[in-house]
């Protein structure tokens, strides 16, 4: 099964409220996904560098020592912060070479996300409890998309839930199961890109990552997605500008939007989106199979693929 | 008669339910109405008395699943499966349907006064369905008898791997599915059409609407393909 919610804000006046709204939309889709939780906030933007969510499983985890060390290899850290079992450093260095660093001097610490506003926060368990981990109800920003999982293709774990990273900003949930995962881990595999599972929701974010790496644009990836992945999807991919919906031709995995003045909502039932202020007088519909929406700043896009 | 309002922010659903099903109560209580229901699943499924249930706001998936005579309005949206295997009654939606509305239904008439999503009518066997706007993909799939009315544009692959039932659209047909194909309207097409219509309270010219339905093709194996297995 496995749930998804997002939540882009149109009204920058909502931003300091985005968890609190966000929260109960992820703990609704409780039911389609006990196992694992996670989400992608966008928000408390970083220019001057790159901002890096980290995650280690040891819970006392010495992240000071951490952040003095990169400081030293890495001519200062601007800021960092923990949350739990994860933290966040911001600082200016180019990224591959500070994942290489952190392979080499801090292995067992795992890179969630990597950009100037995404930060990915994630774990097994009730989503209730991972959103309560992190203090989602307090967190502030522009957007969000989350998902709640039920395994059925692979192992829960930590590295099994979602989102997924799929590059600087970007992000992906997704309900449903793909049939040709394997032969096309393989191929990716051979394009250099790295998987760290057997999950078949991470071939699909690695196909993006492919793909965008390759210079296409988001709705270009899309619509080779649509046409290289085979099975069953509902994907909501975050951007650091918004979200995009796109949903299989069979369309067997559910998804519906409602969208007002001041945001707009994405999820996989409507339960979801019943508590939100003014869904009422909200516009609710339905996404179409193998069509891309997209929200952003500069407005809505629909694409036929 | 007695009228009953339900507000689902203080009732739970199960005791919704269990109500809808009490003699007792229902021999008194005949007109129900449903509030709060914020998109839950399985409002008012089973019903199998000739009450009236209105419910006010969007319901879930499979509401008035296997209803039996009793006429069910939700003035909202549905979800997944609205009146799926419905024997008898009425059940109609004043907005949109998610996919697969009326799947498997037997009997009763479904209106969907919005749009359907995809599989609308999916193995239907009986039912009647009426959507005033348009129906998504696969429609009265495996469809195998009873009549959907189409008054918008239906998808693509309409009618696909269909036995029998009898599908008639006023717009634009996407692609016909495998076996389905357009069949003369004949007056006493016109006829059944305008009933439904009117039944369905839609006031559409019956003289608009194409007639579609099975070309027979898949009822048998043909030998010419036994090389394929």
């Amino acid at each position: 099964m496995c749930g998804i919610v997002g939540l882009y804000l149109k009204n920058p006046a909502w931003e300091s409220r985005l968890g609190a709204l966000f929260e109960p939309m992820l703990v609704a889709m409780t039911e389609r996904g006990p196992d694992s939780a996670g989400f992608s906030i966008y928000g408390d933007e970083y220019d001057a560098g790159i901002k890096l969510t980290l995650q280690s499983d040891d819970a006392d985890y010495d992240w000071a020592n951490l952040a003095d060390r990169l400081g030293a290899a890495f001519a200062g850290v601007d800021d960092w912060y923990r949350n739990a079992s994860v933290a966040v450093f911001k600082l200016a260095a180019p990224e591959a070479e500070l994942r290489a660093w952190l392979a080499e001097q801090a292995p067992g610490v795992r890179v969630l996300s990597a950009g100037q506003s995404i930060e990915i926060l994630k774990g097994v368990g009730l989503p209730a409890t991972i959103a309560e981990r992190f203090n989602l109800k307090g967190m502030k920003g522009s957007h969000a998309i989350g998902h709640t999982r039920m395994a059925t293709e692979s192992a829960v774990t930590l590295q099994g839930s979602h989102p997924f990273s799929t590059g600087l900003d970007l992000c992906l949930v997704h309900n449903g199961s793909l049939s040709n995962h394997n032969r096309l881990r393989d191929k990716l595999r051979r394009e250099g890109i790295v998987f760290e599972t057997d999950n078949d929701s991470e071939v699909a974010a690695g196909y993006l990552t492919w793909r965008l790496a390759k210079g296409d644009s988001l709705s270009q990836a899309l619509k080779g997605a649509l046409k290289d992945l085979d099975g069953f999807f509902t994907f909501a991919i975050g951007t650091r500008d918004g979200f995009a919906v796109v949903r299989d031709p069979i369309s067997c995995k559910p998804a519906v939007i409602a969208e007002t003045e001041d945001y707009v909502a994405m999820a996989s039932e409507y339960r979801a989106l019943a508590g939100l202020p003014g869904i009422q007088q909200a516009r609710v519909w339905e996404p179409e199979p193998a069509t891309i929406y997209v929200w952003e700043h500069d407005g809505a896009k629909v694409e036929a693929a | 008669m007695m009228m009953k309002t339900v507000d689902l922010a203080e009732q739970s659903l199960r005791a919704l339910n269990q109500s809808l099903h009490d003699g007792e109560m229902l021999s008194d209580i005949r007109e129900w109405r449903v509030t709060n229901t914020d998109g839950a699943h399985n409002i008012a499924c089973g019903l199998n008395d000739d009450i009236s249930v209105d419910i006010d706001g969007h319901a879930g998936y499979y509401c008035a699943g296997m209803n039996q005579r009793a006429s069910v309005t939700v003035h909202g949206n549905v979800g997944v499966g609205v009146a799926e295997n419905m024997m008898s009654g009425t059940v109609r939606v004043t907005g949109d349907a998610s996919q697969s509305a009326g799947a498997t239904a037997h009997g009763g008439l479904l209106v969907i006064e919005g749009n359907a999503a995809a599989r609308c009518g999916i193995s239907m066997k009986g039912v009647d369905i009426v959507v005033k706007g348009n129906t998504g993909p696969m429609s009265a799939f495996m469809g195998q008898a009873g009549r959907l009315v189409v008054c918008g544009d239906a998808g693509d692959a309409l009618g696909d791997s269909i036995y029998e039932a009898r599908l008639y659209v006023k717009g634009r047909v996407g692609t016909l599915g495998a076996d389905c194909i357009e069949k003369p309207m004949r007056a006493e097409h016109q006829e059944e059409l305008a009933a439904l219509l009117e039944q369905a309270g839609i006031d559409e010219d019956p003289a608009d609407f194409r007639r579609y339905g099975s070309a027979r093709e898949l009822y048998h194996f043909k030998v010419d393909n036994a090389s394929a297995y």
